[in-house]
């Protein structure tokens, strides 16, 4: 059984459609990059997975670990194992890193019926996952991404990763508003991560990022539908030749 | 003691709420301490009464808040709580006590000794009750509780009505270690008013910590709490408070308050109103003295039919004071949260820097929050400011949240502590915003 399956998935935002039956499968383990223009669906595509408000699902579906992931609500598809790293993570003012990452935690494993982490083991595994992503213990203390920097709000994303241990990632655009040394510690905290239990799925508009995280698969998606897919060079073709074919073949 | 004059006076009353009052004091009968002086500063303040009643829509100050819609008629005084009663309070005090404070509490309006703490006083600390103060003939005493100035329709009525509460007195240069709890209990009784009127007078370089409660028993529904406090801070004192209106979800509270500040004082005030049907905190802060500073912060938690009321005037009569307000309001369902904020700047006051910040949250498309900034400004060296937002919960971190694992109800529950976070964090003491954030979370943790 594939981890995610989605299939001739079709959604509508304000009464427009944009994707029109996108299929893709992702198996444990793997790690897919998904590559296209601005407005081609890929963040869509994210948001729906992770059960954002606002998308209508008029066709299709998607299985998660051979489950209907739309019948889920957002939080009950984030205990399941679905992690989403926003492209854009918000700023909580008010509501301290520590207690968010705590709170988050516990509500996850309550909802598999697994007990609560003790104070202890939960400081000692936030503090273990944070040196190792360069993350300042003040930076625990403030409000969540408030005031950090585009390099830190990333790391945050990878720090909250690496505590919840999800079973499917998707990095939304991940390279966004990074320069190249912040892209990288992002993109090592990620390659830490990837295991044999857990499937990546990569979706970014440059090659740039697909240096620091090698790819298995990737698809090409243009105008709400996957183009082509192929293994690893076919970003560096795209690198080389750009979008204008496949917009032109969808 | 029955004064003639007072209760011919009563039973002349006019107006449909006059009635409603006549009816109450006619069951009062000699309930009500005070002869001779006392008596007459009664009849004036029951005569300021009657001239409005229940304050209603039509009066400026009380626009938002109708009481003569939402609480018709003013309840017969409460009978002096019986054993059974004074049981209920104490059982309703375990569930709300406080560690380490001095208790006062007076239950059904009534001082009740067995259930506070009035042995081995500090030094320079004196506690007697308003009863004693009343029947005691000190004139000068008697003078500063019907010092309310400017007393509206229901601080009058409390004035003509009050039965009992607590007369606090620190000496200059004292700084109490122990804070100062006063509990209004409502005992469970029939439905019926309690009138309370309590004085705390600080001394020069004097500091306390004052936290109010307001709780009822099992049993208690619709009662009526009536209070007011008289409060004096010296120069160079410094008083924290907190108080914390849990009433039941059937009761009413209106409370005045009426505050000056001495020169070089310091006033930090939190309020918070989770409990109570309909209730008013109306409260006058007036500087007296020059290089002064006042916070007065508050949170309303409301859900179901729940009003609440804070209306504060901030005096700036003198130049070089501070104050701040910040205030939260969270309503759900069909609440109705009431925020008026009126800082006077009189013409002398140079160099006064008041700042009033107001923020609502709606969580339900039939809460309604209503935000009246007035500032009366007569000098003109002053830093004034104000600003009043009505919004949602942003649905981005609330997606944000939920992608987290967080349920809608966790994910609300965290925004919203965030929310009246920054009010909170402006009680200065440790202990008194851990009492503030406690009482927050038991209601949202009521809210399921």
């Amino acid at each position: 059984m594939s981890l995610l399956e989605v299939k001739n998935l079709q959604v509508r935002v304000e009464e427009r459609e944009i994707l029109h039956g996108l299929s893709l499968t992702v198996n444990q383990g793997e790690v897919h990059a998904i590559m296209g223009p601005n407005g081609s669906g890929k963040s869509t595509l994210s948001h729906v997975i992770a059960g954002k408000p606002g998308y209508e699902v008029t066709g299709g579906e998607i299985l998660f670990k051979g489950e209907n992931l739309l019948e889920m609500s957002p939080d009950a598809r984030a205990a399941k194992g679905v992690f989403l790293a926003f492209q854009y993570p918000v700023e909580i003012p008010g509501v301290a890193t520590m207690t968010f990452l705590r709170t988050a935690l516990n509500a996850q494993r309550k909802a598999r019926g697994e007990g609560e982490y003790s104070t202890p083991d939960f400081l000692k595994k936030v503090r273990e996952v944070a040196a190792r992503l360069n993350i300042p213990q003040d930076m625990l203390r403030r409000g969540v991404n408030v005031g950090f920097s585009g390099g830190e709000k990333k790391r945050n994303e990878v720090l909250q990763m690496a505590l919840f241990e999800p079973s499917l990632c998707i990095l939304d655009e991940m390279d966004s508003g990074l320069d190249i040394d912040a892209l990288r510690v992002a993109a090592d905290g990620v390659n830490a991560l990837r295991s044999p239990d857990r499937a990546m799925v990569v979706i970014t508009h440059y090659q740039r990022l697909l240096n620091y995280i090698v790819p298995d698969v990737v698809h090409v998606m243009s105008k709400g539908r996957v183009v082509k897919s192929g293994g690893k060079e076919l970003a560096l073709e795209l690198e080389a030749s750009g979008y204008a074919q496949f917009e032109d073949a969808a | 003691m029955v004064d003639a004059d007072f209760v011919m006076n009563v039973a002349l009353a006019k107006t449909e709420p006059g009635r409603a009052l006549s009816d109450a004091l006619s069951l009062a009968g000699d309930r009500l301490p005070g002869a001779g002086k006392v008596a007459e500063q009664r009849r004036l303040a029951f005569d300021a009464y009657t001239r409005i009643g229940l304050p209603h829509r039509r009066i400026e100050d009380w626009k938002y808040t109708d009481l003569r819609a939402l609480m018709r008629e003013v309840l017969p005084l409460a009978a002096t709580p019986d054993a059974a009663a004074i049981s209920r309070a104490a059982s309703a005090l375990k569930l709300h006590a406080i560690d380490g404070v001095r208790r006062l509490v007076l239950v059904d309006g009534v001082f009740a000794p067995t259930l506070s703490e009035t042995g081995s006083l500090e030094k320079g600390l004196a506690i007697g009750t308003l009863r004693e103060a009343l029947l005691s003939g000190d004139a000068a005493l008697q003078a500063r509780l019907f010092g309310l100035q400017n007393p509206d329709a229901m601080a009058a009525l409390n004035g003509a009505m009050m039965t009992d509460g607590v007369v606090i007195e620190v000496a200059d240069g004292v700084t109490l270690t122990q804070p100062l709890h006063i509990v209004h209990i409502a005992g469970g009784s029939a439905p019926s008013a309690m009138f309370t009127r309590s004085l705390l007078k600080l001394g020069n370089a004097a500091a306390a910590t004052l936290v109010e409660s307001y709780i009822a028993a099992d049993g208690a529904k619709a009662y009526q709490v009536h209070d007011s406090l008289i409060v004096s801070i010296g120069d160079g004192a410094r008083l924290d408070h907190v108080r914390l209106i849990e009433d039941g979800r059937e009761a009413f509270n209106i409370s005045s308050h009426q505050v000056t500040l001495g020169a070089k004082a310091h006033f930090n005030s939190f309020g918070l109103t989770g409990g109570a049907n309909v209730s008013r905190y109306q409260a006058t802060i007036a500087f007296a003295g020059e290089g002064s500073r006042a916070e007065t912060n508050g949170v309303n938690l409301l859900n179901g039919r729940q009003h609440a009321d804070s209306t504060l005037v901030l005096d700036h009569a003198v130049p070089h004071c501070e104050s701040r307000e910040i205030f939260r309001s969270v309503v759900d369902d069909r609440g109705h949260s009431v925020f008026q904020g009126r800082i006077i700047v009189r013409p002398h006051a140079q160099k006064t820097d008041a700042k009033m910040m107001t923020r609502a949250l709606l969580l339900s498309d039939e809460a309604e929050a209503d935000n009246k900034p007035e500032l009366e400004i007569f000098a003109d060296d002053v830093t004034c400011g104000h600003g009043a937002t009505t919004g949602a919960l942003d649905e981005s971190l609330l997606f944000y949240l939920r992608a987290r694992g967080l349920s809608e109800k966790e994910a609300q529950a965290l925004l919203i502590q965030a929310f009246v976070g920054e009010a909170i964090e402006s009680i200065a003491n440790d202990d008194l915003r851990e009492l503030a954030i406690a009482a927050a979370q038991r209601w949202l943790a009521a809210r399921g």
